[in-house]
């Protein structure tokens, strides 16, 4: 695969953004951006900065999407014009729309739609600047975005990828990894229940490399669920740091 | 059968808070004889019950709910309310017009029309049907004058304060009459503006500290400086 390019991966095991292969991008987690939305996240993950708005639970339109017993979780994964070099059509691609699939799916299980019946959860992902990982950046800031906003969630889901580049398996990929490597496997996960919501596989891997790849990407979500849990505090720390005491009373 | 939380610990969604003999209450859920956290809120253990009181939450209905809520739509023999919930309400003609109502003699938008304010009381809510409202009691209908301001739903309980002691003593110490609505809208009138200023900014600092110490006294010292400065803004006028 690496005739004409340059190595991706140099003999000491350092990959071409100079990270190890068993680690993250810088990452930065923020919530409650958007004061409009009913629950909003920012995510900078390496150089992906992506945006989430959530609004609902609210009606749903068109109607007859509506379901009488449960609510029904909408994603729509877009990518701004100026998100990469080339300028991007902003109708949706064939790419967005299974994205928008795959977040969707990704989310619904952290979520009790059973308890809203008729009602519809919107999520907006924007991706203003994109770099590789995009769908596992977006749903770890989308499931930060629905918790902000006040609805029940079973976990947090926490979504990372790994990879096969020159024959080694890596975390976290980045666009020229993604683009020049031999696999990409995106894996969103549920850190406390253990669960698994996400897993593709884009490439070929043996069953060895495969099961390393997974267990790789896991440990990555564990990583990320730290921050999100962070993030998730800091937004309402000023008031943890007044050490609540007296009874919230009716 | 251990707890794994200290009181009022800052958790988030899924956070495992205990194993065993305790209670799954409000903000929680069991999974495989686990409660963990739905919610991202502070954890609170009442006796064997676990709740988390939320911190961010939206207005779900409930039966016998007051709320404030506006007109979005005028329709054949009702109108559709919009009360800050996952539902728009209904609320039907026949409850406001208080007889029968004959769509030839009675022009709905002349009663309520569109952006209109009611308080109103949520006569039926279930899971099949959009929450029904009435205003057939004394102190509900239309909203002739005040301000409204909102506020989260789930720090109304703490504006009411126990047993009612700090909404009581907002509305004595500014003269203004105050409606809660449960739905995290609140209605304020006073003789002049200034006390209504006086009683939102009130609310305001309670619905921004509300889990601190010494709320009440804090706000006893605010309307005590406040009303000490006001005989003055009233001779300049």
């Amino acid at each position: 695969m690496s005739e004409k390019h340059e190595k991706l991966i140099d003999k000491k095991g350092i990959r071409l953004d100079g990270r190890k292969a068993d680690e993250l991008r810088p990452l930065k987690l923020e919530v409650g951006v958007l004061p409009n939305a009913d629950g909003s996240a920012y995510v900078e993950h390496g150089k992906n900065k992506i945006l989430v708005g959530v609004f609902g639970p609210r009606e749903v339109h068109p109607k007859h999407l509506s379901r009488p017993d449960r609510m029904v979780l909408k994603c729509r994964y877009h990518m701004a014009p100026f998100s990469v070099p080339e300028r991007k059509s902003p109708a949706p691609s064939r790419r967005e729309v299974e994205l928008s699939k795959v977040i969707k799916e990704s989310l619904e299980p952290a979520l009790f739609p059973e308890l809203f019946p008729r009602t519809g959860l919107d999520v907006y992902v924007e991706v203003l600047q994109a770099d590789g990982g995009t769908r596992c950046a977006s749903i770890t800031a989308a499931a930060l975005a629905i918790a902000d906003s006040g609805v029940p969630m079973r976990d947090l889901v926490v979504a990372c990828a790994a990879g096969k580049v020159e024959d080694t398996v890596v975390l976290d990929l980045y666009d020229a990894e993604d683009k020049l490597g031999a696999a990409d496997v995106p894996v969103a996960y549920m850190p406390n229940l253990n669960a698994v919501t996400l897993l593709q596989m884009d490439g070929i891997l043996s069953p060895d490399e495969f099961e390393k790849a997974v267990n790789m990407a896991i440990e990555g979500c564990k990583k990320i669920y730290a921050m999100q849990k962070e993030a998730l505090k800091t937004k309402y720390m000023t008031i943890k740091e007044e050490e609540p005491k007296e009874e919230i009373e009716e | 059968m251990p707890t794994y939380f200290e009181a009022k610990q800052l958790v988030t969604p899924g956070e495992l808070l205990a194993e065993g003999e305790y209670q799954a209450g409000e903000n929680t859920y069991v999974e495989a004889g686990k409660i963990y956290a739905s919610k991202i809120g502070l954890v609170d253990l009442d006796t064997k019950r676990v709740n988390v009181v939320a911190l961010r939450a939206f207005y779900v209905p409930k039966v016998g709910d007051i709320v404030i809520g506006s007109v979005i739509e005028v329709g054949f023999n009702g109108w559709t309310v919009d009360i800050r919930a996952p539902y728009s309400a209904i609320l039907r003609a026949s409850d406001v017009l208080s007889r029968p109502f004959k769509p030839q003699n009675d022009e709905l938008s002349q009663v309520l029309d569109q952006g209109d304010l009611i308080v109103a009381k949520i006569a039926s809510y279930d899971r099949a049907h959009d929450p029904q409202l009435t205003v057939g009691e004394p102190g509900l209908g239309k909203i002739t004058r005040g301000q409204l301001m909102r506020i989260t739903p789930t720090k109304i309980p703490r504006v009411i304060g126990r047993k009612g002691s700090m909404i009581s003593m907002i509305k004595q110490e500014t003269n203004c009459q105050i409606i809660l609505g449960l739905n995290g809208v609140i209605l304020v009138t006073g003789k002049n503006v200034v006390d209504e200023d006086l009683a939102m900014r009130s609310i305001k600092k309670i619905e921004e500290e509300s889990h601190t110490t010494g709320l009440t006294d804090r706000i006893t010292q605010l309307l005590k400086e406040e009303k000490a400065k006001q005989p003055q803004v009233e001779t300049k006028q």
